[in-house]
This record gives C-alpha cells, sequence and structure tokens, in this order.
C-alpha cells in the first residue's frame, strides 16, 4: 500500500502571474509512490487555488514573512498542530529566507523541506550574479546594483541602452532611456525596495531549465524550456521542451559545482553565437513544473522524497518537443468561501 | 440614521453591500452598533446601551461614536 | 451588579479582495506591558510622559554577547565604547565597568570619557576634528591619536617637536570592501598607496609610535563581508610595515557599523530576521585575520568601536496617545507625544511601536505622527496598528543608539530619561529640561529688557 503523506504548499495564486503552488500540487497528485493531502498556504483571500477543485484539501492563510519570522513559525507551528504536516514546499521567492532560516525550528517540530542553503541562496541573487558567475565559471551579463535615483546618471558610463532593470525578488522591464530607468526604479524599488539592478540587455532568445539538485552535487532531474508565447507581464503562455544538450551540460555543471539542494530554473539568453549567459537563477520550482511532469520527470514527488531522506534515482530522460499551453478559466465560488476565510483565516 | 436594509452582518462580523459589491469586517463594538442601528434603534439609545454595558466614558463613547457613523456614511452603508 | 465589557473603538475596515501581493494577513500585535519587570504605567506616572529608559541589563547582556563572539575566536580582543553613540555618563560607565576603553571623536567627547575616569592610555581618538590643543592634551595624557589627514599628521610632527612624549598613533584608513556607498572621506585611502605612503612618513619622521591601524568602513553593514575584506587589507598593510620597517602593529582596529536589528525603511523583511549576529561579524573578521600573514605567535590586538549594535536594544521611548483623527482619505492618524526631535532614528528606520495593555486582534493601517507643528515629524508612514485611545500609552523598541546624542531641543523640551538597573530599580540618569535650563544660556541685551 501507498503512504499518505500530508504537504504544504504555498502560493495557490494561478493568475497571469502565477505562483507554482498549483502545478506542484497536480505533480504532487500525480505521484506514483504515494498519496497525499493537500495543504494549501495562502497569503490573499482571493489566490485561485482556494476556489479551485480538487487542489487543496484544506487552506490556512499565512502572515506575510515580512511581519517577522517569528510571527511567521508561530502561524506554521499552529497549523502544524491540527494537521501534522510531513513536508512543506515553499514556492514564493519572498518567503523562501523565512523558511531557510527556520529550516531548524520546522525541522524540530517534525516538517521536512528541501530547500538551498542560505549560502546558495545569497550568491544567487540578482545582484550577485557576476561574482557568482566569476566564482564557478559562467558566462552572466554585466550588471549593477543601484540604491538611489541619483545613481541612474552614471549608468551611461558603464552600460549601453537598453539596459534591463529589475527587481530584488520579481518584475524585469527594459528601459531605452535614463527616464525610464527612473519610472521603471521607482515602480520597482516602491514595491520590492533597494537595491534594484541595472543588467546589460543580451540579444538573443531566452531560454529555461526546471532542475531539482541532491544537495550532493547530483542533478536528480532537469528539463529545459522556451517560452512560445510571453504575456505582458513576461511570463509564458505557452513552452515547449527542447533537446539542447548545451543546456543540460551547463545546468549538471552548476548544480555539480554548487551543490544545490532542491529546486531551482535557471533562465538564460542563448545568443546567435550560441553563447548561455545566466541570467537569473531562481531557489525556487518555477511555475511551469507541470510541463516537466507532462514530459515525464515528476519532480515535485522527488522532492518530497528528497525531503523525507528516501534515496531518489536520477531520472535519464524526457519527452522533446512536449507542450504546455496556459489557459484561464472562471470559477464559480460563494461569497460564503470567500467571508470564511477573510473571518477566520482558514477553509 | 439607518442601515441600508440589504445589508446584512454576519455572526462573525462579516458585512456585504451588495451594491457596491465590497465587503468590510467589523470589531465586535462595532458590529454592536450595526446591529442596533439595523433594529432601529437611535443614537442615544445605542449611547445608554454603552454606557450602561461597557467600560467607557460618556466623551470618549460620543467621539468615536460619532466618528463610526461618518466612517458609515463615507462607505454609504446608511440612508438618511 | 454586572462587570462591564471590555470596550474597543468601533471599526469597521473594507477587506482589501486581492492575489498575493506583498503584505496581508497580520496577526494580532504583542503588547509590551513592563520593562525589566518595570510597568510601563508606573515609569510614566513616576517620570512623566514622554520618557527615555534603559536597561542596564541588555547593555551588560549584549556587551556581553559580542565579547564572546570575539573572544572566543581570537587572542586578544578590545572594545571601546563609541562615546557618539549615547555620550549619558551613567552608561558610558556601564560599558567602562564591563571593561571597555573609550572612542572619542571630539575634544568635547574626550573631556568626558577623562571625567569619566578613563586614564588616557585607555582612549582611541578618532575623527577629523582635533584642535591643537586636543592633540597636545593626547599627547600628554599617552591616548591613542588616529590620524583623519595629512594635515593633522602634519601638526601633530610639530607637537612632538616640542612634547616630552611621543605620540601614539594609528592612521584612519578608508578602502574599497564591495559595499555601496563608499566611505572615503575619513582618513587615508588604500587603494591608491595613501595609507601607504601615511605609514611610511610616520616611520620615517620617527618622532611618533606607530602601534595600530584602524578603519570604519560604513554604517548598518547588512552583511559581514566586507569586514573580511578590510581585514584582510588592514593585515596587509601591517605585514608590508613589519617587512620594511622590522615594526610590529600592536593593534588592528575595525571600527563599528554593525547593524542593530532595526528595520531600515524600503526593507521588505524586518531586521531582526536579517540581521547579521556579533558571531557572523566577529567569524568574517577574525578568519580574516587568521588566516593572513600575520605573525601568528605576534598577533595584533583587536579592537572594536561598535556602538549602536551594543546599546540600540537597551533603548526605549514610553509615551502617551494624544489624539487619533481621520485623514481626508479615511486613514487613521494617532499623535503620539514623540517626535522626530527626540526619535532621530525615525528618519531611517521602521520603528516597532507597541501598545503597554492588553489589546484586540482588530487594527487599523494608521500614520503615527509626533506632536511638532512640522510636517516632517513623522514616527511611522503607515503600520497596522491597534485601536489605541487618547492617553493610552505605547512604547517604542530598539532606540537606544543615537538618539540621546542626536536629538534636538525644538519645540518641546526634552524628558526624563531612567536607567533602571540590574535589580529592578528605576534612577533618573538625565533630567528633563525646563525652561530654565534653555533661558540661563540666553542673554538679552540691556536695551531691549
Amino acid at each position: 500500500m501507498k503512504p499518505k503523506y500530508t504537504i504544504a504548499v504555498t502560493s495557490l495564486n494561478n493568475t497571469d502571474n502565477p505562483g507554482a503552488g498549483v502545478p506542484v500540487i497536480r505533480g504532487l497528485r500525480e505521484a506514483k509512490s504515494f498519496d497525499v493531502r493537500i495543504i494549501g498556504l495562502v497569503y490573499e483571500n482571493l489566490e485561485p487555488g482556494i476556489y479551485m477543485e480538487n487542489v487543496a484539501d484544506k487552506i490556512y492563510q499565512i502572515p506575510y514573512p515580512s511581519a517577522g519570522s517569528d510571527v511567521f513559525m508561530e502561524r506554521i507551528e499552529y497549523i502544524h498542530s491540527k494537521e501534522n504536516i510531513d513536508v512543506i514546499i515553499p514556492n514564493f521567492d519572498a518567503e523562501l529566507f523565512t523558511f531557510m532560516k527556520s529550516e531548524h525550528v520546522l525541522k524540530d517540530m517534525g516538517i521536512k523541506t528541501f530547500l538551498p542553503t542560505i549560502k546558495q541562496f545569497e550568491e544567487r541573487h540578482k545582484s550577485e550574479l557576476p561574482e557568482f558567475g566569476k566564482k564557478y565559471g559562467f558566462d552572466i551579463p554585466f550588471s549593477k546594483t543601484i540604491t538611489n535615483l541619483s545613481d541612474i546618471k552614471n549608468l551611461q558610463y558603464e552600460f549601453n541602452y537598453p539596459v534591463l532593470v529589475k527587481g530584488k525578488f520579481y518584475d524585469a522591464y527594459l528601459a531605452y532611456t535614463p527616464e525610464q530607468v527612473i519610472e521603471f526604479f521607482n515602480k520597482i524599488s516602491s514595491k520590492w525596495g533597494v537595491p534594484v539592478i541595472i543588467q546589460e540587455f543580451i540579444k538573443g532568445t531566452e531560454v529555461n531549465v526546471i532542475a531539482l539538485g541532491d544537495g550532493k552535487g547530483n542533478t536528480i532531474g532537469s528539463v529545459p524550456m522556451r517560452k512560445q508565447y510571453i504575456t505582458d507581464k513576461g511570463k509564458a503562455w505557452g513552452g515547449i521542451t527542447l533537446g539542447d544538450k548545451n543546456l543540460m551540460k551547463i545546468t549538471k555543471d552548476l548544480i555539480k559545482k554548487t551543490k544545490w539542494k532542491g529546486g531551482m530554473e535557471l533562465e538564460f539568453i542563448k545568443t546567435q553565437e550560441n553563447k548561455y549567459y545566466i541570467i537569473e537563477i531562481n531557489p525556487r520550482i518555477p511555475a511551469w513544473v507541470y510541463l516537466a511532469v507532462g514530459a515525464g520527470q515528476n519532480l515535485p514527488e522527488a522532492l518530497v522524497k528528497l525531503a523525507l531522506g528516501e534515496n531518489v534515482e536520477p531520472f535519464k530522460s524526457y519527452d522533446v518537443g512536449k507542450m504546455f499551453v496556459r489557459y484561464s478559466q472562471d470559477i464559480i465560488a460563494d461569497i460564503s468561501v470567500f467571508e470564511k476565510l477573510s473571518m477566520i483565516g482558514e477553509l | 440614521m439607518k442601515i441600508r436594509n440589504n445589508i446584512a452582518v454576519s455572526e462573525t462580523g462579516f458585512v456585504f453591500d451588495p451594491n457596491s459589491g465590497d465587503s468590510f469586517t467589523l470589531n465586535e463594538t462595532g458590529k454592536q452598533i450595526l446591529n442596533m442601528l439595523s433594529e432601529g434603534k437611535t443614537g442615544s439609545e445605542i449611547k445608554h446601551f454603552f454606557i450602561e454595558n461597557f467600560e467607557v466614558e460618556v466623551t470618549t463613547f460620543e467621539n468615536n461614536f460619532s466618528e463610526f457613523l461618518m466612517m458609515l456614511q463615507g462607505l454609504n452603508l446608511v440612508e438618511e | 451588579m454586572t462587570t462591564k465589557k471590555r470596550y474597543e473603538r468601533p471599526i469597521i475596515t473594507k477587506i482589501n479582495a486581492g492575489v498575493t501581493d506583498k503584505f496581508g494577513m497580520r496577526p494580532k500585535m504583542p503588547i509590551i506591558s513592563k520593562i525589566e519587570g518595570v510597568a510601563i504605567t508606573d515609569i510614566i506616572a513616576k517620570y512623566g510622559s514622554p520618557a527615555f529608559v534603559i536597561s542596564e541589563k541588555t547593555i551588560r547582556k549584549t556587551y556581553n554577547e559580542a565579547k564572546r563572539a570575539f573572544s572566543t575566536r581570537y587572542p586578544n580582543v578590545q572594545f571601546a565604547w563609541s562615546y557618539k553613540t549615547n555620550y549619558l555618563d551613567a552608561v558610558c560607565q556601564i560599558f567602562h565597568s564591563e571593561g571597555a576603553w573609550a572612542e572619542v571623536v571630539s575634544g568635547f567627547e574626550y573631556d568626558k570619557a577623562i571625567a569619566n575616569g578613563i586614564p588616557g592610555n585607555k582612549i582611541l581618538f578618532n575623527g577629523p576634528d582635533k584642535s591643537k590643543d586636543d592633540l597636545i592634551k593626547a599627547v600628554e595624557n599617552g591616548a591613542f591619536i588616529h590620524l583623519d589627514h595629512f594635515d593633522e599628521l602634519y601638526e601633530l610632527l610639530s607637537i612632538a617637536d616640542t612634547s616630552k612624549k611621543r605620540p601614539k598613533v594609528a592612521i584612519r584608513v578608508n578602502m574599497d570592501t564591495g559595499v555601496y556607498p563608499l566611505w572615503d572621506r575619513f582618513g587615508f585611502n588604500y587603494e591608491n598607496g595613501e595609507a601607504w605612503n601615511a605609514l611610511n612618513r610616520i616611520m620615517l619622521s620617527e618622532k611618533m609610535d606607530l602601534v595600530g591601524l584602524h578603519t570604519h568602513i560604513g554604517t548598518y553593514m547588512m552583511t559581514p563581508d566586507p569586514y573580511a575584506v578590510a581585514a584582510s587589507k588592514l593585515a596587509e598593510l601591517a605585514v608590508r610595515v613589519d617587512k620594511k620597517y622590522n615594526h610590529k602593529i600592536k593593534y588592528i582596529d575595525m571600527g563599528g557599523g554593525f547593524a542593530s536589528k532595526n528595520t531600515l525603511k524600503g526593507a521588505y523583511l524586518p531586521g531582526k530576521d536579517t540581521c547579521p549576529s556579533f558571531d557572523q561579524y566577529a567569524e568574517a573578521i577574525t578568519n580574516a585575520l587568521i588566516n593572513s600573514e600575520l605573525d601568528p605567535n605576534k598577533m595584533p590586538t583587536l579592537f572594536l568601536e561598535t556602538g549602536r549594535a551594543l546599546i540600540d536594544d537597551a533603548g526605549y521611548l514610553v509615551g502617551t496617545v494624544l489624539a487619533n483623527k481621520r485623514l481626508s482619505n479615511g486613514r487613521r492618524s494617532m499623535i503620539v507625544d514623540v517626535g522626530v526631535n527626540m526619535l532621530f532614528t525615525s528618519f531611517w528606520y521602521e520603528h516597532e511601536i507597541y501598545p503597554v495593555k492588553e489589546v484586540s486582534a482588530n487594527a487599523e493601517d494608521t500614520t503615527i505622527y509626533g506632536p511638532l507643528c512640522m510636517n516632517i515629524d513623522v514616527i511611522r508612514d503607515v503600520i497596522k496598528f491597534p485601536l489605541l485611545q487618547k492617553d493610552d500609552n505605547y512604547v517604542i523598541k530598539r532606540i537606544g543608539a543615537y538618539n540621546m546624542t542626536q536629538w534636538m531641543q525644538f519645540i518641546t523640551l526634552r524628558p526624563n530619561i531612567v536607567l533602571i538597573d540590574i535589580n529592578g530599580n528605576t534612577h533618573i540618569i538625565r533630567e528633563k529640561e525646563t525652561n530654565e535650563s534653555l533661558t540661563s544660556h540666553e542673554r538679552v541685551p540691556a536695551y531691549l529688557k
């Protein structure tokens, strides 16, 4: 008989700027080696995953990490006392630091995670990427962090326009003039704080890889994908798995050198000259993870097994040419659901 | 002052305004006042009820009450 | 007779239906009713509102944590209390009683340290402003003079010509440690060779004793790594001096700049989650020194001048709500009796502010204003705050650094500062000001009387 695990998953915001919660849950529900009871952890009362059928068995609202790790963990402890959670899979960038910092507290409660180390997390920060590239030998676009508006006028000495203006956690805009940089700087810093990252714009095709490292240097799984259609938020609307051997080589090399632990997404720009620039390393499972599941690598399932301390054999292959197409659909819900979550914080 | 008659206050203090589609939360005292207004109680009846039953000075309550009524007006939850 | 129910101001709050952004459900705000066992309401009743409160216990505890972090990793460590951070004599005496030397940056602070019973040979004299008289005094007392610029170096050389004592000097070095902004206005630059040049002039003059190397790389350093860079560069200078002149540097002074646990404006995660611990700073600095080329048998003493991280936690401001009102956009504002004149740090921190007595989980987005008739007088731009009423008390946490030195007498008078000693007894350590304390310094010309 298959074991049954209680798994808490965050980020059920399956919107046009989606978190990975819902696709991770889909992967877990299709796991061959175990059954699951899913606890959805949500920040907001309109996250679509709350209202979707067959996503979460139980929903709890949690405070944002900006409230402080003490109050955050207090809430997790309360939920754990009711639900007896086996594994938590966080999917929201801004919460990762808090989860990593509290890894031992969670472990003492009996909750397992499979997250990157603080060092791995810190050294792949957008602002640290150039240093990361130097240390491990990967190509990275030139970039610089700025903390206030007066830095913008000096950018012309080090950059050619256009440049990318990026937030610490999210958001990236292409700016053609210093005036646009100012506009995006204000937009990003008001939402995500400083620093804001200015990055050299590399011309080429964006390709992404989802991967899972076991923390010992082995790549348990990895699937490359090119976005076929991009929304005005820069998110993939459709994508297709690729058979690019170079991408797989770079990914395996990176995981080997960094001993990466946990899920990750590598974002590359592949130039005309077949050079691969790493433009971002996301220290978590991306929202398109279900494509990997569909292509034969159930990475969420593998991640849970790693978290539980089981030995996991690396995936040997995946289907090239598998596609995903995102769609939106209206769910009909009653206001009583909204009321219950808003007033009591659980559902 | 009267609460619009299509406004319902739930046990938990949740208020849904069908005209605007907005929802609100009330604290205990806010819920009490809204319910009493719905029942058609007058301002002075409400005031007496609070002075009798809660640890509050008259001036403090009057001050808070009129601010609360202004908020209800601002949110278009009352009819004159 | 039935007991009456607890009252709370009635509120109605719109539920913001939303998808994930960065702020959401906030749990009930905790309360702080006592400081070191003393009820805040009692403090206010006895000493007035507002009042600064300092916990001796927290100072000693924090000092010993810092000391342990460094002395378990490095053979000889000496802290020097940064006077500018908080130079109330009582506070200085607590640090001195724990063994801290004095770190001063002006003649005024220097005299204060001497008056606190600190001998010259336990004073580090920093800063760009040391008058000739200050320098002469420091040489006579055997204080450690940290040279900031060449003009000072030459002035000191000329003093050395006539003085019976040899000046004991260190140079302050500024450098690129990979942090922004680069603090290059103090001391001699490392990268362009100015620091090395200054060291050579000191050694070749043969008129003073080069005893130390000092740096102060920045303030509120959120990562310990730059300290490692700085320590390596100072160690490298010390090794060069030893090679060329066969002269051992006696101490390396890493200055201050350690962050406290306050949250900087614009930061997403709270400072208590992200600011490095003493252990992390100590690990970076001591590893860099131990792994350097310095002679392991004659390691220089490691000096630290950390101020903020040692005193911030020990300070509180307690006060009273003056009024609540609604702003034109419906947001609540609350006026309190502490303004930016007393809480200078509210310009760059999101200070933690708590109610003093039990509150419900209900809270509203609130702007907290100080009492000054000035638009800039804002303590918190927006905070989800419980429903306090006029005359309720509040407490602001973690304000021990800089506020009691950078404060201004402006519009209102400065309040009492109260120390809670180890046994929980309270003492006034600075009397509240009266009109007399200000007017006694004024003079009205006779024709205006």
